[in-house]
């Protein structure tokens, strides 16, 4: 086997010491959720498949695992649903069509991005009182899709804007109206968008925490963080079990990077011009 | 098929401040294949995105026919349209980008495939329907898009620099291919374009163009003998025309210092004249230098320096003379092209 050239050899070493507290940790999660203790990186004693057993049956006060899986879901799936679908709208209309008030509104997406989530949380709390919504799934999924879109309508904008012009003219003389045009011509070529945009939007929302935390109390509405979070509150905490709950709540995550990166890897190219 | 008349009545284009087109009329007849020649931002695109139904204009009204039509949405003109990119669909092959237009017509499967079928026979692009636009050639894909503009058949066939994206030699046969082809059908059609060969080898006649304005329009053979203005003029014909800025002073016209008899007596003032270079010889009685002797072939260039400007002259290459010689630039007084001095033609 041929050796690296000696400068790869350093550059190698720089990218696996800054990568190995990472991949400690996520040793450390594999091996604390499947042993009973772990001293540092080396289990010292058997297995402990107990470190599981919040799949069978609900620890504590808790509602059972399944729950908190199955609104983690929902709440990913449709706030990153919600996302793309709006923010393409969005920055189609934006990207394409004149009308008054255009580049202020493009101004005001972007301080709007501006606001930390966290800053606006007591107003947010206020609002979703009033309408209802507090302590429900939707109330959260609304609250997490607005204050992701303003950076997925510029994430948008910028693949709308590349698009040619030349295409839209010819579905437009070949017979189409604008609202089709956006369907059938305009979506399917900025699709690298639309799953770049998805793909984040999916993974932020999933790993989001303090917002449903703070907007939901219920038990009936817990998501998968929050269930975590209350392992690691407890006066004695299960490190096994808290372990084993991370990375059960990783799977889901995982097997969409295994069973999508070929889509994710892969650019759509298409050639208009010769 | 048949074509139809496309009449454009005091049509204007104004983006915000820039006056993209002035007031522009023009009457195609049904039929006719007509060229707008003119460099880039001459405003003959803006006209033909008007016609389209892209644009809306500023003011004006276009008629295909006796029906007015510049309030309609593009796909209620019934017009095929070409680009200078293709545009062809990239997620679609070449079958469902011909029978696009159709489809969206609602046109019965059965119908559709034998009109997509006769169609792409008709361009050569038969053996290619099940491929995408990117896993063919750059005239396959040209063609395709000429097979989604004339599938639907049209009453008016839009063609936006459509063969400019092409290798050269392939250029010159797609010219004459479409040529041929708008013929065949009698398709009313305008093609776009900046380059003065094209124009005149494909169109019945050919608007010029310059900064938002028509020059002249008329026949190629017009066009080359009776310029209207010095625009048109000095962008058609190759190697372009001799013109210098001067004054009228009777029965000659003065330009630095070279005085030019015109054989014939008009009324003073400033003024332009022309010559074509293959309208002049040397065997007159301006006096000149050679400076500079081009082959074309079976014919020279010759660039005479002429007391401080300078004119060019086709020669045949067996008397072509030497550089540095002595010349006398001379010229048959009726083939000058005279303009007064806003640049418009004097007919004499």
């Amino acid at each position: 086997m041929p050796l690296l050239p000696p400068r790869w050899r350093v550059l190698v070493l720089v990218l696996v010491g800054v990568s190995l507290p990472i991949a400690a940790g996520v040793a450390w999660l594999l091996l604390s959720g499947t042993f009973d203790r772990v001293h540092g990186l080396l289990p010292v004693e058997g297995f402990a498949p107990e470190n599981w057993r919040f799949l069978r049956e609900p620890i504590g006060g808790r509602p059972p695992i399944a729950v908190a899986l199955v609104n983690s879901l929902i709440f990913a799936g449709v706030v990153a649903t919600a996302e793309v679908l709006i923010a393409s709208m969005a920055a189609y209309a934006i990207s394409r069509l004149s009308f008054p008030g255009r580049s202020w509104y493009l101004g005001l997406v972007l301080v709007l991005h501006a606001f930390p989530a966290v800053s606006l949380i007591i107003a947010i709390f206020y609002i979703l009182r009033l309408l209802g919504l507090f302590d429900t799934l939707i109330g959260v999924i609304i609250v997490k899709a607005s204050l992701e879109l303003p950076l997925g309508i510029w994430l948008m904008k910028g693949f709308f804007d590349n698009l040619s012009w030349d295409m839209e003219m010819a579905a437009l003389v070949d017979g189409m109206s604008r609202w089709t045009l956006f369907w059938k011509i305009a979506l399917p070529m900025v699709r690298p968008g639309i799953l770049a945009l998805g793909t984040f939007a999916l993974l932020s929302a999933w790993g989001e925490f303090i917002l449903p935390f703070t907007l939901i109390v219920s038990g009936r509405s817990w998501t998968m963080a929050m269930y975590l979070q209350t392992l690691l509150g407890e006066a004695f905490t299960d490190y096994g079990m808290v372990a084993a709950v991370g990375l059960f709540y990783a799977i889901p995550v995982l097997a969409m990077f295994l069973l999508g990166q070929r889509y994710l890897l892969n650019i759509y190219a298409g050639g208009a011009k010769g | 098929m048949k074509g139809i008349s496309v009449r454009v009545e005091a049509l204007t284009k104004h983006f915000g401040r820039v006056v993209a087109l002035k007031v522009l009329d023009l009457d195609i007849k049904a039929g006719e294949m007509v060229a707008f020649l003119g460099p880039s931002g001459c405003g003959k695109t803006t006209t033909l995105l008007m016609i389209a139904g892209i644009y809306v204009p500023t003011a004006g009204a276009i008629y295909f026919g006796e029906n007015r039509v510049d309030h309609l949405h593009p796909r209620d003109r019934d017009v095929g349209m070409v680009f200078q990119s293709y545009a062809l669909y990239p997620h679609l092959t070449v079958f469902d980008n011909v029978a696009f237009p159709l489809r969206l017509k609602r046109m019965p499967a059965a119908e559709l495939r034998r009109k997509v079928e006769q169609t792409a026979e008709l361009l050569g692009i038969g053996h290619v329907l099940d491929r995408r636009p990117g896993q063919v050639s750059g005239g396959q894909q040209q063609r395709a898009a000429l097979a989604r503009a004339l599938v639907k058949e049209p009453q008016v066939l839009l063609l936006d620099e459509p063969l400019s994206n092409l290798d050269a030699q392939i250029r010159l046969q797609a010219r004459g291919e479409i040529r041929r082809l708008q013929q065949e059908i009698g398709v009313t059609s305008i093609l776009v374009t900046h380059d003065q060969s094209e124009a005149l080898a494909m169109a019945d006649r050919v608007a010029v163009f310059s900064v938002g304005e028509l020059q002249q329009f008329a026949t190629p053979e017009e066009l080359y003998r009776r310029p209207a203005t010095t625009f048109a003029a000095s962008f058609v014909g190759h190697p372009p025309m001799n013109l210098l800025a001067g004054t009228f002073t009777g029965s000659e016209f003065v330009a630095d210092g070279l005085r030019i008899p015109l054989g014939r007596v008009l009324p003073a003032g400033p003024g332009h004249l022309g010559i074509r270079p293959e309208d002049a010889h040397l065997r007159g009685a301006v006096p000149g230098r050679v400076i500079l002797v081009e082959s074309l072939g079976r014919q020279a260039l010759v660039t005479l320096a002429l007391n401080g400007t300078q004119a060019k002259v086709v020669v045949d290459e067996a008397s072509r003379p030497a550089l540095g010689s002595e010349a006398r630039l001379g010229y048959d007084p009726a083939a000058l092209h005279l303009f007064d001095a806003a640049g418009r033609r004097i007919e004499v």
